[in-house]
């Protein structure tokens, strides 16, 4: 069958098991668009910008594990989307951006619209492609998927000139196995270090997991439960590896790290034995590394081989997917108490109790933490909930547990403010039945409000709650403790986002104290024909507590005072 | 510490680019990098130089092992192997002292290439140290220009860095992986 390039592209999404694209027309991918009618089987939302395309894709691959696709034009709708590869590569997510290009003869001639993206992403991408031959399309394709979901996952662009998508070939889909001579999957452990890992498992008292994305990437949640009542070791989480084991189960402590509990830090720095499982040791989990974890052996199991002893030596690395690897150990562990252990954990526990907010009268004040929490119960802890990057995201993850994988999306790695909003209805038109609520800051929302729009157009039933305090939170914060409260450039003027919601045809509720929370929660959660904004108003001045400042030691956190008469 | 990585990657355009680019954005500096054809078209072979520690050579390693068109990377640092480099010197040589350079070349085992009425360009190939000491006896006579090819290097013997084609499954060595240290 002789078909264009264009159609190529749209059969090879087809084939890939795509049924949902997020992305935005223009001159160099016009014949992709153009043949997008002939593929009434793949839904095409047209966003507001090619940033917002590529957090939907993100919030997409991140709702579902599979792999999210976002489309751009060249020059400027390329390099808009940027921001959404590095968010997506920062923190292993799937995605494939198609990207037109100018035609073969134009290239490198500066030509309108012409940027060279396969060079601008070199540094961004897990892979790219610049494709040369309408002959290679169709394998090209396939090639990214694979590379996009496999392994360690990440974004790959595919940039394809407008001549390409015209140029007519037979096609025939390349269904044989995908020969990539330099790429090869790590998988499982070997003996040897199941045996190294079981020896060092066995003689602990005082074992920690430390469980990252990894365990939601690799679907080990299951696999990850089945180790933890068998080994009987508590748990800490990174932001990412919310949802990887239900918070709420008894060995489950909290998330770890600057703004992590501080007993779960204080577990870390104590432990005698580390399980870093799909996790990478990043800076934000482990301050100081010259005083991190003095005490402990370490065993690291992740898929990529350049993430072991990167930033902290460990006494065992195994590279393999999680999954498979948890599946090795498990039935080879010895089940084991550690009561002493734990009840010193507890100890620390109940003090971090006593400072925590959620525990205290709000004196009649609206605090983010409240809101949080409120939010939590009254979704009953189910909902999936997309964060922006600020305080707000510290809160979510201090006051959100999550259940299940896949419910808490949020930019961990690049920390990319503006990805909340687009990120949620990627996430919502992904899993229609999910009950997904974005929490964004009055800052971070402002950067992609755009795509309320398309939320409209979508029909995406996102439920958004604004946690707005004037200020850009996070900023003002460290401006507060290490920057003498000089406050500048972070008071910030916003519209009357009710007003603004009113304009686009979106309810709204304003919420300016703790016993309208409910009220709105449930109005939001009763409209479900297309989003809802509740803009909460809280106290200006709050303070993420606790919080290891950046390259402290992870013990010296600075900490909600015990008895504070006003806690702001 | 200077370690030497022989590398190979797939023939394919941009694949240099891909290399280079890592060694930037990952603040690995280059002593030398060096890319041709091997006797199998579809693959070519790099000689990259690094002075860093052990630790730094390793990361290297598994970096170049997580770009799709790097296929095997051998560390020949501490395994008997083949270093050469190649060096082109002109040198400013007249009746008093033309003989002295053919004396030198003679003793160093390099060839003088060009002769001129004022210069003569001499081929000298070797290691590394061997170069350097040619030229630190020529740099009084007079040098004008020189060039050098940078390093390649090949493993003695039994040691052989090939592919089937293939990158070794990993786990075993096959990504610059050490389980146990």
């Amino acid at each position: 069958m002789k078909l264009k390039g264009a159609e190529i592209i749209w059969e090879c999404l087809l084939r890939e098991g795509v049924n949902l694209v997020f992305g935005y027309p223009g001159g160099a991918i016009l014949p992709t668009y153009d043949a997008m009618t002939k593929y009434p089987q793949i839904h095409h939302v047209l966003t507001r910008h090619e940033q917002g395309a590529t957090h939907m894709a993100d919030g997409y691959a991140r709702a579902t594990g599979k792999v999210g696709v976002a489309i751009a034009t060249s020059g400027p709708g390329a390099t808009n989307m940027v921001t959404g590869i590095a968010t997506a590569m920062l923190d292993s997510s799937p995605i494939v951006c198609i990207t037109g290009q100018v035609a073969s003869s134009y290239i490198g001639t500066d030509a309108f619209q012409e940027i060279d993206i396969s060079g601008v992403t070199l540094p961004i991408t897990k892979h790219n492609y610049l494709v040369t031959d309408v002959e290679d399309l169709a394998y090209t394709i396939r090639e990214a998927f694979h590379i996009a979901r496999t392994g360690r996952p990440g974004p790959v662009l595919i940039d394809i000139p407008k001549d390409i998508q015209n140029a007519e070939t037979e096609f025939v889909y390349p269904d044989e196995p995908i020969v990539l001579p330099g790429y090869r999957p790590a998988s499982a452990a070997t003996e040897a270090e199941i045996e190294r890992a079981l020896d060092l498992i066995h003689a602990a008292r005082k074992p920690l997991i430390l469980a990252g994305h990894g365990v939601v990437m690799s679907g080990a949640a299951s696999e990850l439960m089945a180790f933890v009542e068998k080994a009987q070791i508590p748990v800490a989480l990174t932001l990412l590896g919310k949802g990887g084991m239900p918070e709420g189960h008894p060995m489950v402590l909290g998330m770890m790290g600057m703004h992590g509990e501080a007993y779960v830090n204080q577990a870390i720095q104590e432990a005698d034995l580390l399980l870093a499982f799909g996790m990478r040791f990043d800076d934000r989990v482990t301050g100081n590394l010259a005083t991190y974890a003095p005490h402990s052996r370490k065993i690291h199991v992740d898929i990529d081989p350049s993430e072991i002893n990167k930033n902290v030596r460990v006494d065992l690395g195994i590279v393999g997917d999680l999954r498979t690897v948890l599946s090795q150990l498990t039935p080879r562990l010895r089940p084991k108490q550690h009561p002493e252990w734990m009840a010193q954990i507890r100890e620390w526990q109940d003090d971090s109790f006593k400072r925590d907010i959620v525990n205290r009268d709000a004196g009649g004040k609206l605090y983010a933490a409240h809101v949080i929490r409120d939010l939590w119960e009254y979704t009953g802890g189910n909902a999936t909930v997309v964060t922006d990057v600020g305080q707000h995201q510290m809160w979510e993850a201090q006051y959100y547990p999550h259940k299940r994988p896949h419910t808490l999306i949020t930019s961990g790695g690049l920390g990319t403010m503006g990805f909340g909003l687009p990120a949620s209805i990627g996430a919502k038109l992904a899993r229609p039945d999910e009950e997904v609520w974005a929490i964004v800051g009055d800052g971070g929302f402002q950067m992609t409000l755009a795509e309320l729009a398309t939320a409209v157009q979508e029909k995406a039933a996102v439920n958004i709650a604004i946690i707005n305090n004037g200020y850009l939170g996070m900023v003002r914060q460290w401006q507060e403790f290490f920057y003498e409260e000089r406050y500048n450039a972070t008071p910030m003027f916003s519209p009357d986002f009710c007003k603004l919601a009113e304009a686009y045809g979106i309810p709204s509720r304003r919420v300016t104290s703790r016993d309208q929370i409910k009220a709105a929660v449930e109005a939001a959660r009763a409209h479900n024909s297309g989003p809802f904004l509740i803009e909460f108003v809280v106290e200006k001045h709050d303070i993420v507590y606790p919080m290891v400042p950046a390259g402290a030691d992870l013990h010296n956190m600075i900490r909600r005072p015990l008895a504070a008469p006003d806690m702001v | 510490m200077k370690h030497t990585l022989s590398v190979l990657v797939e023939n394919k355009p941009g694949v240099l680019n891909r290399v280079v680019s890592l060694f930037r954005r990952r603040s690995f500096n280059i002593d030398s990098l060096t890319v041709g054809r091997t006797h199998t078209p579809e693959i070519s072979r790099m000689t990259i130089v690094i002075d860093g520690t052990e630790q730094d050579a390793d990361r290297i390693e598994k970096n170049l092992y997580k770009l799709v068109n790097v296929i095997q990377v051998d560390h020949l640092t501490d395994k008997p192997n083949v270093i050469r480099d190649l060096a082109l010197i002109k040198v400013a040589v007249d009746n008093t002292n033309r003989s002295e350079v053919m004396q030198l070349c003679d003793i160093f085992r390099a060839h003088i290439v060009d002769v001129g009425p004022q210069s003569v360009v001499i081929e000298i190939t070797g290691d590394e140290d061997k170069i350097e000491s040619f030229a630190d006896l020529l740099r009084p006579i007079g040098i004008l220009e020189m060039v050098r090819t940078g390093v390649v290097a090949m493993g003695r013997g039994e040691h052989l860095l090939t592919s089937n084609g293939y990158r070794p499954q990993p786990g075993a060595n096959g990504n610059g992986h050490k389980s146990v240290i």
